[in-house]
């Protein structure tokens, strides 16, 4: 038997279980996350509208750059603000 | 533990010594839990530690038994308990503990003990240095006046290893992972997700702790937060994935170097892994330990077969797999990806060349050593055999650079340009240093917006229309990074393309090598 070191971050989290998925979006506030990258605001535009159509409240956020993770400031802003995320990649 | 012979680890040699009871491990192994991480104390007053497989030991044993008598003496055999003779003054350091943590390298070797530790010391056999020590006359009037001692077992090659894991194991804080006596080692790394998919070598205790004698500093310092799983790395994960990347310990400084440059928000790891182009951190080492370690900056530099080159870029791309969460597939996004992509780390030609070191032109001085890593794809050959003037080499190299990433794009992608020594020698004769090739080429890579801007030559692809009309610079002030490197023959240099450069993308970083 050999005995080896991890070389990992051990890491590894809990199975975490998934928020309740909502029966309707009726009065729900919805963030919408541009992660800045060229035409993500039009594709945005019309899941906005969509989401009205079905009763949701949106909030339209933005992130810095597509090239690095959110700030911690942006994701606590959205998780106080918001039921429910949708993040946009567009290219 | 099976060790490959190539890694040159010691257990695979044959033991020196021939006694064949009672050895030391020929009782029961002392457990974990009994062997003390820390130094047992040494008996009081006037010690010598020896061992029977020692001829100097053997020819002083009527003196230990004299001085036993006439000066109150506690000798510590390391392998027979009854060496010199069976006796209530000799104590036997059956797991080598004693011998071990009171840094016992020589038998016989004396010791004057006061509060567990030993104050002074003598080695070998020397009747005037025995008798001034111990302050007792006429010592071994029959033997000869001087031997050399022998090696202590507990510095022995063959046991090194398992005497390091037993009494320094405790200081490493990774979880233990069982490879069962049917696996294979390198399938079961493999397995485990571990592996860039070439081979790496098992990560024992054993060879961690080699690892880290190539550094001075802790295990347990954190050397950076490695990104995409934003973890703290310590030197001991940064050691375990140098082992299995192939180093040896003394690359280990220019590994923790790479990795500290890596995880600043300046090179933005996250980023350049993240993104789908073809990028990593290629790394650039200049100062003396490129020497002192046997890098090659000369030929095939940017190819196979010098270790350190090979393994060090290696080492910090399975830091970013391993500890950092970053594969393929996972937030690394890679579109087609690039050999670069298994680690590129090559040193500078700084004695072949006559310019500043790319260290020395980003700040630092000769005599530091230093990581500049550079977000990188794979490089691509330049050939001129015919320019026997700076300002005909010039214009090719420029003529070059301008696809670098794109012809159609400009400013946004930094470049890095190697120079071989027969393209630098055009530059030595004409007199020129790198400042004045630098703004020699940046005029020669204005380029007319016109030929630049969406649609131009047919090509959608470009800058935007706006842009027509004023000359561009193909790259950004500082965004042409030059280093010297290569075999002595061959016309030919090599340019390693950037990614998005600047506050969205990744600027190169310059690190000095400390310990």
């Amino acid at each position: 038997m050999t005995i080896v070191l991890d070389p990992t971050g051990e890491s590894a989290p809990q199975t975490r279980q998934r928020v309740a998925r909502p029966e309707s979006l009726q009065g729900l506030t919805v963030g919408l996350l541009d992660i800045s990258k060229p035409r993500g605001d039009i594709f945005l535009d019309r899941v906005e509208s969509k989401l009205l159509e079905m009763g949701a409240k949106v909030n339209r956020y933005r992130k810095p750059t597509f090239t690095k993770p959110a700030p911690v400031d942006l994701r606590h802003e959205i998780a106080s603000q918001c039921d429910a995320v949708i993040e946009a990649l567009a290219d | 533990m099976r060790c490959p012979k190539w890694l040159g680890n010691p257990g695979t040699q044959q033991r020196r010594f021939t006694q064949q009871t009672p050895l030391w491990k020929s009782g029961p192994m002392p457990s974990d839990a009994a062997s003390p991480a820390t130094a047992p104390p040494l008996p009081e007053g006037l010690v010598v530690v020896v061992k029977r497989d020692c001829p100097t030991c053997v020819l002083t044993a009527p003196v230990l038994a004299d001085l036993a008598d006439r000066a109150g003496l506690t000798v510590i055999s390391q392998d027979d308990p009854e060496f010199p003779e069976p006796a209530n003054w000799v104590i036997h350091d059956s797991d080598l503990a004693l011998s071990w943590h009171h840094d016992i390298d020589t038998v016989p070797t004396m010791l004057k003990v006061s509060g567990g530790v030993a104050t002074d010391r003598i080695v070998g056999w020397n009747r005037r240095e025995w008798e001034e020590f111990t302050g007792v006359d006429n010592l071994g009037g029959d033997l000869p006046d001087w031997r050399p001692g022998c090696g202590s077992l507990s510095v022995d090659p063959t046991l090194t290893d398992e005497l390091s894991v037993r009494f320094s194991g405790s200081i490493l804080k990774s979880r233990r992972v069982e490879i069962a006596a049917l696996e294979d080692e390198w399938e079961s790394l493999a397995d485990r997700g571990w592996s860039d998919g070439m081979p790496v070598v098992p990560p024992t205790e054993a060879r961690v702790l080699r690892m880290l004698e190539g550094t001075t500093r802790s295990p347990d310092d954190i050397v950076a937060i490695v990104p995409p799983d934003l973890v703290e790395c310590t030197v001991e994960k940064v050691a375990v994935n140098a082992v299995m990347a192939g180093c040896r310990p003394d690359y280990l400084p220019v590994v923790i170097a790479a990795v500290e440059a890596a995880c600043t928000d300046e090179f933005n790891m996250h980023g350049l892994l993240a993104t789908t182009m073809p990028v990593g951190p290629v790394v650039i080492v200049n100062g003396p330990i490129r020497q002192q370690i046997g890098m090659n900056s000369g030929i095939n530099v940017l190819g196979q077969g010098n270790r350190a080159n090979s393994t060090i870029g290696r080492a910090l791309q399975l830091v970013i797999r391993n500890v950092g969460g970053g594969r393929p597939g996972g937030v690394d996004r890679a579109t087609h990806g690039s050999p670069a992509k298994y680690g590129l780390c090559f040193p500078e030609d700084e004695e072949g060349s006559p310019w500043d070191s790319l260290a020395q032109s980003r700040g630092f001085d000769a005599g530091q050593s230093t990581v500049t890593l550079f977000p990188g794809e794979s490089p691509r050959i330049v050939v001129d055999q015919q320019s026997r003037s700076a300002e005909s080499l010039t214009r090719h190299l420029a003529l070059a650079l301008r696809s670098n990433i794109s012809p159609k794009l400009a400013m946004v992608f930094d470049s890095m340009l190697v120079l071989s020594p027969e393209h630098m020698s055009r530059y030595r004769d004409a007199g020129w240093d790198r400042s004045r090739f630098l703004d020699e080429i940046s005029q020669l890579l204005m380029i007319p917006g016109d030929e630049l801007v969406r649609g131009a030559g047919g090509i959608e692809e470009g800058l935007p229309a706006a842009m027509a009309g004023t000359p561009i610079p193909k790259f950004r002030p500082g965004g042409l990074l030059v280093v010297h490197a290569g075999g002595g023959a061959g016309l030919f240099s090599s340019i390693i393309a950037g990614w998005v450069n600047g506050a969205t993308g990744t600027d190169p970083v310059t690190r000095e090598i400390t310990a």
